[in-house]
This record gives C-alpha cells, structure tokens and sequence, in this order.
C-alpha cells in the first residue's frame, strides 16, 4: 500500500531559527541523522524541499474573480512543511516510519494519508 | 455472529467495484464507482472461526480508529449486536451507528489496517486500547436487548481464554464480574442503595467467585496493573467485614497512579469508615471537585458524623443542585430529611 506522509512542522524548530539554536547539537545531529535514514528507508520516495510556509500563496477564484493571499490555507503553525511517500505493507509500518520522522516528537505532527489504488 | 468475520470486515464493495471497472473502460465510470460509497452492511453467515477472534478485536481497537467506531465495531463483529442494538444501547440513532460502522470498515480497508495480534513492541499500547474498549462497552451501555455488560463480560472471558498469561486481562475479568454480580441490589424503589445497606441475598454469588478467580489468576501472574488493582478493591468491597484500612491503602495507590481525585474522594471515604473522620474530611476538602455531586453528599455524610449539622446541611443542599439521577435525588434527599 502507497501511503503519503504531509509533515505539519507546528511548533518544531526550523534551522537558521532561534529555537533550533536552542537545541544542543546532539539534538541537532539526530535531527539530521533521523531524516536521512527515513529517506534512506526502503519503500520512502522523499519529497521535494518546500520553502517555508510563509513563503506559500494561496489562490481562490470566486465568482470569476482570481483572489489572491499571502500565507498558506491554513494558519501558519498548521500548515504543511514536506512531504513524503511510502510504500509499505500495513498502516502500523507507515506509523512506524512517521513516529521516526522529528517533526513528530518535536511539536509538529505527520498525517497518514492512504493513496487510491487505480 | 458473523461467521466470517473477517471477511466480512476486510472485503467489500471496493473489491467489487474493481472488478466492475476492469469490466468497464472510461474513466468516468473508474471514478465514479471508486467513490460510490458502500452503503449496505454485509451479510452476516453462521459460526465464527475461534482463533480469528483475537486478529479480530485488536483490528476492531486499532488506535487509527475514533474510540467510537472501535465500540461500534467490536459490539458489532465480536459481539453480534445488530445495529440497531449498539445504536439503542449508545443513545445514537440506528442510521448514525449503521453510518459509523459503514466508515471504519471503509478505514480499515482504505488505510490497510492490518489484520492481527499485534507484534511485542506493540502490544502492550494496543492491548491496553482493547482493554479500555471493553471496559468502556461494560461502564457506559445503557439497557436494550443487548446487555451490554453482559456483552463486555463475554468480551472480558473471551479475552481471558484467547491470553491467558496477560494479567489485566484477568484483572478486567475480575473486576467487571464482581461489579456485576451486585447489579441488582444496587436499586430499590426507585432509590440507590449503599453497599453497605445492600441486600446481599440478591448478589449473584457465582459470579463473584468467578471475579475472584479471575483476581487471583491475575495476581498469580504477578499482575499489579490498574485493573488488578480496581478487581482487588471490587473484592474487598464485597467482603464483610469491609477490611477498610486495606481499602484505603489500596485506593491511595490508585490514585497515585492515576491522580484521580475521585479515587482521592474514595480513599477518604474508607478512611471515614476506618475511623478516621476528621482526617477523611480534610482529604475531601482539598479536592477540586466543586461540581461532583459524591463530593458534597460525601462531606455531608463527613459533616454529619462530626455533628456539624448545619454544614451538612447545606453540603446536601449542595450535592442535590447538582444530581442528575433520580434514584439518586431521593437518596440524597431522605439523607437530607434524615438529618432534620
């Protein structure tokens, strides 16, 4: 089964933040090192590097008229930071890989999102 | 209850509406059928296969699913309730539950939940979940054909017989079997009856042997998990004497493990009965439970014993503003007619 995983950073440190400045740099390294052996898991096609949410545009077209905003759809905090795909047998292997992922532990959250079967 | 149970969870409509579009050629055909929702519940066939139970319940609790469909669910495939029976004993119109029910078996399916006794690492967390379910099906059914206690009970020794060297299984079994076992003396006239004024003659004797059995599985196992803990103070309870020191001692643990204030409020009431009243009162007077009705009908009954009327008075007063149940509306206010 195809599974795809949006990563919501929330609170978790970006690097270049001051609050990843704050993490000791063993915790920076694990950062580091969790995300390459996630991309280097069997099943995961990486993502593409997304700028930051505040760099998104959202577009909306009502009653013909193309309206745009700055900022992502959703508040800033909640929205999506990357992505990946995961090809893996059963959804307690795609929680697995998403508990590994440290968006999740470090005050973000990841969503699990089955992919249709065509 | 559903013979193939299994099948009937994991296969569906989605199946068939692949096979509907290798039939069919367009697009437009693929996309419709795939989001045609399944919108009839499956046929139901004769005997179930007894080791598929266990893969069964713990699909039927699996943590990706609102605690809701997991009630619904486990009712429904292990259970052998109708719809309509989960539905009445929830409180929840037949159409709804039969929607909840359509939905996670479309999650399970969509999201591959997969199909089996989850692996160690795993199981601890997950067998706590089906725990909790079946605990939630007993403590929250209200009535119906269905009995759902009942259900939860056959759930619990179901359980027991499919792990029998997990101990809070045997823990849950025991606890569930000696509450209710006093089922029936818990109401008289309309009225709630204490344990201690219970007509014991309408405890069903069997079943509390049957709870102790279970409690003392569990301990031989070494279990000291939270519902060993609630079993051994569900036994102690229907002891008489009450030993209320050990009952005491026993609720104190509760609440540090679980930091309930209601375990606190029962932990000062055994106090209370082992003698110490002041000191029960003090406990009781520290807790934050402004709106819990047992709070104040417990410092009344505190006040009361301390021959500080007028205090227990108005903590009657107190405790029947915020009374939700009949039966318990006249037994505060006969304690309250009491004092006069």
């Amino acid at each position: 089964m195809k599974y795809m995983l949006l990563i919501h950073q929330g609170d978790t440190p970006g690097p270049g933040s001051p609050e990843w400045e704050r993490l000791s740099e063993e915790e920076q390294k694990a950062v580091y090192a969790d995300y390459q052996a996630i991309n280097q898991t069997p099943g995961v096609t990486t993502g593409q590097w997304m700028e930051a949410p505040e760099m998104a545009t959202t577009v909306r077209v009502e009653s013909g008229e193309t309206l745009t905003t700055d900022g992502p759809f959703v508040a800033v905090k909640e929205a999506l930071g990357g992505y990946l795909f995961y090809e893996a047998d059963d959804l307690d292997a795609a929680i697995e890989l998403a508990s590994r992922i440290p968006a999740a532990r470090l005050g973000g959250a990841i969503e699990i999102r089955p992919l249709k079967e065509v | 209850m559903p013979a193939n149970p299994r099948a009937w969870l994991v296969t569906t409509a989605r199946n068939r509406a692949i096979d509907r579009i290798r039939r069919d050629r367009t697009l437009a055909d693929k996309t419709r059928l795939l989001e045609a929702p399944e919108a009839t519940e499956e046929e139901m066939e004769d005997t179930a296969i007894p080791d598929e139970r266990l893969e069964l319940i713990f699909t039927c609790c699996h943590p990706a699913l609102s605690l809701d469909a997991q009630v619904a669910l486990t009712l429904r495939t292990l259970g052998g309730l109708t719809t309509e029976e989960i539905g009445r004993a929830f409180l929840v119109p037949e159409e709804t539950m039969k929607k909840r029910l359509v939905r996670a078996k479309h999650k399970i399916r969509a999201a591959v939940i997969p199909f089996r006794v989850p692996p160690p690492h795993l199981l601890p967390d997950r067998l706590s979940a089906v725990l909790a379910v079946v605990y939630l099906i007993f403590n929250e059914g209200y009535g119906g054909r269905g009995d759902v206690a009942a259900e939860a009970i056959r759930l619990g020794r179901a359980l027991a017989e499919l792990m029998p060297d997990e101990p809070e299984v045997h823990g849950l079994l025991g606890l569930m079997l000696i509450n209710d076992a006093r089922s029936e003396a818990r109401f008289a006239d309309g009225t709630v009856v204490l344990l201690r004024d219970q007509d014991r003659s309408l405890w069903r004797l069997d079943e509390i042997a049957e709870g102790r059995t279970a409690l003392d599985r569990a301990l031989a196992l070494g279990g000291h998990g939270l519902y060993v803990l609630q079993a051994a103070i569900a036994s102690l309870h229907v002891d008489e004497p009450q030993d209320w020191p050990q009952l005491a001692a026993l609720y104190r643990e509760l609440a540090r493990r679980t930091g309930s204030p209601v375990v606190e409020l029962n932990r000062a009431a055994a106090l209370a009965e082992a003698g110490e009243v002041e000191r029960a009162l003090g406990i009781v007077d520290a807790l934050e439970l402004e709106s819990y009705h047992y709070l104040h009908a417990t410092r009344a009954e505190l006040l009361r014993r301390l021959d500080r009327m007028n205090e227990a008075r108005a903590a009657y007063g107190r405790a029947l503003d915020l009374v939700h149940s009949e039966a318990e509306h006249r037994f505060l206010e006969q304690r309250l007619a009491e004092l006069a």
